[in-house]
């Protein structure tokens, strides 16, 4: 899996963010789109595009996109 | 002077299905204490049995997985005869709709509608309900309410069990088995410690309950027994919420 494509799929869960708000480097929990459903989509979008079930906990222990990346790369084995 | 209390399930034989965990064993051992004859079953033999430990006797122990044709019709064939019945097998998830594909509304409601249904449907028909028989559905506020981002996946399958209640009970009627459903809100049961949701949100969360917190398995085991109960005897159709409040 690539890094650019993660970034891809996790920004399409937004709908006010624009595009290039979102980089490796995103606190994307600073963004002021993102909400607890938020959080449930990009759990259900890693489960569909990558086949591993992260937790709530992944994402609150992930500071930026590419934290959250480096966890469901480590689950992918 | 004598008192017979309404309440008591002395004499009654009392199926109860997820009896592994949570509600389902918590309204096992609660049946037990009110003097029920209780048969349990779950999927696996190891965790109902430490189910009926804790019972300390259990009538009768039946592993199925109720999602298996085969093993529905080997649990209603071992029955004894019924006096009541609580159906708690289910399982939950948490998605957002727009990642709810059939596949997943499947897998839901394979568990939380058409098991129950199959296992009711037989019970009913071979006659292991007997005469003024009752019947208790777990379905959950879920199905009546938008309760929680995520939730639309199982609350679907929650309503659908809800509606065939209602059609269960007034059909039954004929043979005075009485079906109703129990509606809670979150309980705090290992289903709902499995991550999707932080500890931190459920604890947020729980703020909601006017009542200032979630359910234990026992505040709807308590409710299951007065449904089972001849206490309930004209009450039939009916969903029992029981939520702390939080459908107010």
């Amino acid at each position: 899996m690539n890094l650019e494509e993660f970034i891809e799929n996790f920004a399409a869960q937004f709908d006010d963010t624009e595009a290039d708000q979102f980089t490796a480097d995103t606190k994307f929990k600073q963004l002021d789109e993102w909400s607890s459903l938020a959080a449930l989509s990009i759990i259900a979008m890693v489960d569909d595009e990558y086949d591993v079930i992260i937790k709530g906990n992944d994402i609150i222990s992930s500071d930026t996109i590419k934290d959250l990346f480096d966890v469901v790369v480590n689950l992918r084995g | 002077m004598e008192y017979n209390n309404p309440f008591s399930l002395q004499g009654k034989t009392i199926l109860i299905t997820g009896a592994s965990s949570g509600i389902g064993q918590a309204t096992a051992i609660a049946c037990a204490q009110m003097g029920a004859d209780v048969v349990i079953t779950g999927r696996d033999a190891e965790r109902l049995q430490a189910t009926a430990d804790l019972m300390g006797e259990a009538k009768g122990q039946i592993v199925a997985d109720l999602i298996v044709q085969e093993d529905v019709e080997k649990l209603v064939a071992a029955l004894p005869p019924l006096d009541g019945a609580v159906l708690c097998a289910g399982n939950s998830t948490t998605l957002p709709l727009q990642f709810g594909t059939r596949e997943k509304f499947d897998d839901m409601f394979d568990v939380n509608f058409f098991a129950p249904v199959e296992l009711l449907r037989l019970m009913y028909k071979k006659k292991v309900l007997q005469k003024g028989a009752s019947v208790v559905l777990i379905a959950s506020i879920g199905g009546t309410h938008s309760f929680m981002p995520g939730n639309g996946v199982y609350g679907a399958s929650k309503a659908a069990l809800n509606s065939v209640m209602k059609y269960a009970a007034r059909e039954y009627a004929s043979r005075k088995v009485r079906v109703n459903s129990i509606c809670p809100g979150m309980v705090d049961t290992p289903l709902i410690h499995r991550g999707t949701i932080t500890e931190e949100q459920l604890a947020e969360d729980a703020k909601r309950y006017p009542l200032g917190r979630y359910g234990r398995p026992d505040d709807i085991a308590h409710g299951a027994i007065y449904l089972l109960s001849d206490a309930a005897s004209w009450l039939t159709g009916h969903d029992l919420v029981i939520d702390g409040g939080f459908s107010i």
